[in-house]
């Protein structure tokens, strides 16, 4: 039985993941709720948010807001991408089966990922940490690197930010409004098809913002963005669909499950994940938050 | 043949249907009206099983079939349209009913006779009974609105029913199209001695060929009668006051 | 006229030929062509046909290479077994999927499906005593090809070709038949029933059709011809690997249907070869395929929704059109 700094290390480590998985799920279930589309291509995004942070960092050299700066510097770019892509490209598939939309994001997956290796190859690329959150400390026998701190501090302030804009805002109600009823919202005189060009533009800032974040504490290599998009299909699965507090219990529920699972049953553990994913759908579709799709 | 018993709905807290029992003879035609909202349609579902029913029986030739799913009861003998037109839209207009023949006759689990060919006759000959055998290889889907409306008739009939349920059968259309439709509707009716239950809008297609009136008014009986009994009725007048009557 | 000439079965005499007037290369994409074309117009009957998109239908490919591997690499058994066991196999896992799978609408029947085959995916992946594990199973051996000799005295333009080319006619009977069947089933009165579900759910329940039961029988003959296909593919590919089960591959097989044409019996047989003709010719010019790829798939999307064999034959009919009115 592993002592209990042991397993609080890996309860952190399952939350520290939690927190970026929830950046990108957010985003995934924003566009969700409210475009109905499972959009494929955000886990690209998330991964071009690392390549932009790296590119970023290259080109400021170094200094001591330069992370922060490429950080919110590659956030930025890709929420441009994403309102570019969709007012440009999929602005057009609104009206056709739900099939030509998911099939565009992954579309999306397979040029953007390429596009991602011509422009930065196949090496993979790390970003050291910020100054100032390098180093570690001690806390109940477990050793916590200061920015991992960061990130566990960082998420919930995210969600409560993001909260206060979905619940506060004037944004806020219209996406609220529109998860509900689109149709209405329309005739109700609001400008539908810009609000769902911030929709996107919003989830892909989160997307970015999470994969600039991750890239000093993972590699940057071709390929996590199919690995990660899996992931946040499972954590929005097991928190709802469109559930904003859903998708966050889901993505600490996915976290604890992950660590502990590799842990204690190492080899069931992917395995685990997606039993979990199965099991939500065949008993609660709508997941642990979400509404029942009309 | 078709028994109502005090049949409710609710949903979240607002009740689309509350209590409501009538009987519908055999052979005869009869109408539900009412307001918009006032629940037809939902009264409807709720007989052909396509929403359950909160409390009430519905019982059809002496048997309780509640809650029986759609695809069950239509093998009992009940037909009935719906109020958005529902047909295959990319299938031909033959292949839609001989799909309807296919499924009635029980061949539908046949995985290796090619379909083609069956049930030719059956299927021409109900086409030219609702007027579109002209159109029978025509996508359904381009068809003008009426003629949806008669080829959703046709495959209603296709399931030789013994009662037909429809919903607005004349909504969208214009007078001469309304005329023609009903005198379909009644034509066949009598040809098939079929027991007919319909919904409607247009008052005077309903006082000119029902036998028999129920009138709904949120949800409520309001009166149940004959087109007399109903048009005397002071209830359904204080309803209705300021409905415009073609 | 063109209607009349039994297009389908000239392609496969034709396609007997390949081995003798072509070199072993262009055998081998043919064989692969044609077992991508069974995977593909297995996964039509679902989502051409009934109506379901399914994201996980590469579960069955590799349940069906996973088991024709394991019997016969592990167990020894003849192929004449070994693969029909792996239809069997994957139809029987499809039905249990498939049962959870059909209970849930759109969106949440596209996940499950992911999910399922993520699952099969993860368990082939680390079953190291049954399934490899990471590496997979390679050298499955090939089928017994010796009693051929003994037939080549009889026939003898049957006899002096390879291994793999006596694998490829092998493959191509036994996709033929399969495709045979399919096209059967899809043009069964059985089938017209899919197409009413796909149509109108709402309708199809009101002309006595459970929808349920249906979909649930659609899903498990999918599964179980893309098992088949898969059992082929095993031995084809001198190994078994995860991958195969992989998402990534469903989407694979889903891009070649939409790419040849859905609502058509040959599309994605269609799509299958253009697919994997054009990922030869690229490949060899740049690393850059899934690029490549995801610009046609824009294109199908934007302007060819109904695929090669849908563009086709709309030229088709307006040429016809423009014939018969001069």
């Amino acid at each position: 039985m592993p002592d209990l700094s042991f397993v609080f290390a890996q309860s952190l480590s399952g939350l520290t993941a939690a927190m970026f998985l929830f950046l990108i799920a957010a985003g995934l279930s924003l566009i969700f709720g409210v475009l109905r589309v499972l959009n494929f291509a955000h886990g690209t995004f998330y991964m071009l948010g690392a390549y932009s942070a790296y590119q970023f960092v290259q080109w400021l050299g170094p200094g001591p807001g330069t992370f922060w700066v490429a950080a919110l510097g590659a956030a930025l770019a890709i929420a441009a991408l994403g309102g570019v892509v969709e007012r440009l490209l999929f602005r057009h598939l609104y009206g056709k089966e739900e099939l030509y939309q998911l099939l565009f994001t992954y579309a999306l997956v397979l040029i953007l990922s390429d596009v991602a290796k011509i422009i930065w190859g196949t090496q993979q690329k790390s970003l050291s940490r910020p100054p100032g959150l390098t180093g570690s400390f001690s806390l109940f026998g477990a050793t916590i690197p200061f920015y991992n701190l960061f990130i566990l501090l960082l998420g919930p302030a995210i969600a409560l930010a993001f909260w206060f804009v979905l619940q506060r805002t004037r944004m806020g109600r219209f996406i609220r409004a529109a998860a509900l009823d689109r149709e209405t919202l329309g005739a109700l005189g609001v400008n539908v098809d810009a609000l769902y060009m911030w929709v996107f533009v919003l989830a892909s800032f989160l997307g970015g913002l999470g994969g600039a974040l991750i890239s000093p504490m993972r590699a940057i290599v071709p390929g996590m963005d199919t690995e990660v998009i899996v992931e946040a299909f499972v954590v929005v699965v097991i928190g709802g669909l469109g559930s904003f507090w859903g998708t966050f219990l889901g993505a600490i529920i996915y976290g604890q499950v992950l660590s502990f699972g590799i842990l204690f049953f190492p080899r069931f553990s992917i395995f685990s994940v997606f039993a979990l994913m199965a099991a939500v759908l065949i008993v609660r579709p709508w997941g642990l938050l979400g509404r029942p799709l009309r | 043949m078709l028994e109502v018993r005090g049949l409710s709905k609710s949903f979240a807290g607002f009740q689309a249907v509350g209590d409501v029992s009538f009987t519908v003879a055999q052979g005869s035609i009869s109408s539900i009206i009412g307001p918009n909202g006032a629940g037809k349609t939902t009264l409807f579902n709720l007989i052909t099983g396509h929403l359950p029913a909160d409390a009430g029986q519905v019982v059809f030739k002496g048997r309780d079939v509640t809650g029986i799913a759609p695809h069950d009861l239509c093998r009992l003998g009940m037909g009935r349209s719906f109020q958005r037109t529902n047909i295959f839209p990319r299938l031909t207009v033959f292949e839609n009913i001989q799909a309807a023949f296919v499924s009635h006759r029980g061949r539908g689990w046949n995985l290796l006779t090619p379909v083609a060919r069956l049930y030719r006759e059956e299927t021409e000959t109900l086409l030219d009974a609702v007027g579109l055998l002209g159109q029978a290889e025509e996508i359904s889907g381009f068809l003008s609105h009426g003629g949806q409306k008669q080829l959703e008739l046709g495959i209603a009939l296709a399931l030789e029913p013994e009662i037909l349920l429809l919903d607005e059968p004349t909504a969208g259309m214009s007078a001469t199209e309304t005329r023609e439709s009903i005198a379909l509707i009644e034509r066949l009716t009598h040809e098939r001695r079929l027991t007919l239950l319909f919904t409607e809008h247009d008052m005077e297609v309903v006082f000119s060929i029902s036998r028999r009136i129920t009138v709904l008014h949120q949800g409520r009986v309001i009166a149940d009668g004959t087109p007399d009994e109903v048009r005397r009725d002071p209830e359904v007048r204080r309803v209705y006051l300021g409905e415009k009557h073609r | 006229m063109m209607r009349r000439v039994p297009w389908a079965l000239l392609v496969f005499l034709a396609a007997f030929s390949v081995p003798a007037l072509a070199s072993r290369f262009y055998t081998f994409l043919a064989n692969d062509v044609i077992i991508w074309a069974l995977f593909a117009t297995s996964l039509n009957l679902l989502v051409g046909y009934t109506g379901l998109v399914s994201f996980g239908h590469a579960a069955y490919f590799g349940i069906g290479a996973y088991t024709t591997g394991i019997l016969m690499k592990k167990l020894g058994l003849p192929f004449l077994l070994a693969f029909p066991a792996a239809g069997v196999f994957a139809g029987a896992c499809a039905l249990v999927f498939g049962f959870f799978c059909v209970r849930l609408t759109r969106i949440y029947f596209a996940m499950l499906t992911l999910a399922f085959a993520q699952i099969v995916w993860a368990i082939c992946f680390k079953w190291n005593e049954v399934t490899g594990g990471e590496q997979g199973m390679p050298e499955i051996p090939y089928p017994s090809f010796d009693w051929v000799d003994r037939v080549a005295t009889i026939l003898p333009f049957v006899g002096g070709y390879r291994t793999s080319d006596y694998y490829y006619f092998t493959s191509l009977i036994l996709v033929g038949v399969c495709l045979w069947l399919l096209r059967r089933i899809v043009h069964s009165p059985f089938g017209r029933m899919l197409t009413t579900i796909r149509e109108n759910a709402e309708r199809a329940e009101f002309i006595g059709v459970n929808v349920r039961r249906y979909e649930l029988a659609a899903f498990v003959l999918a599964g179980g011809f893309a098992g088949l296909a898969g059992g082929i593919f095993g031995i084809f590919n001198r190994g078994v690997f995860p991958d195969f089960a992989y998402w990534t591959k469903s989407s694979e097989v889903l891009i070649m249907t939409l790419l040849g044409g859905m609502g058509t019996f040959y599309g994605p047989a269609v799509g299958a070869l253009v697919l994997l003709w054009l990922n030869q010719q690229i490949v060899s010019y740049t690393e850059y395929w899934p690029l490549v790829l995801g610009v046609i798939l824009v294109l199908l999307l934007f302007v060819f929704p109904g695929g090669i064999v849908g563009a086709l034959s709309d030229l088709w009919r307006r040429l016809d059109r423009r014939r018969r009115h001069a």
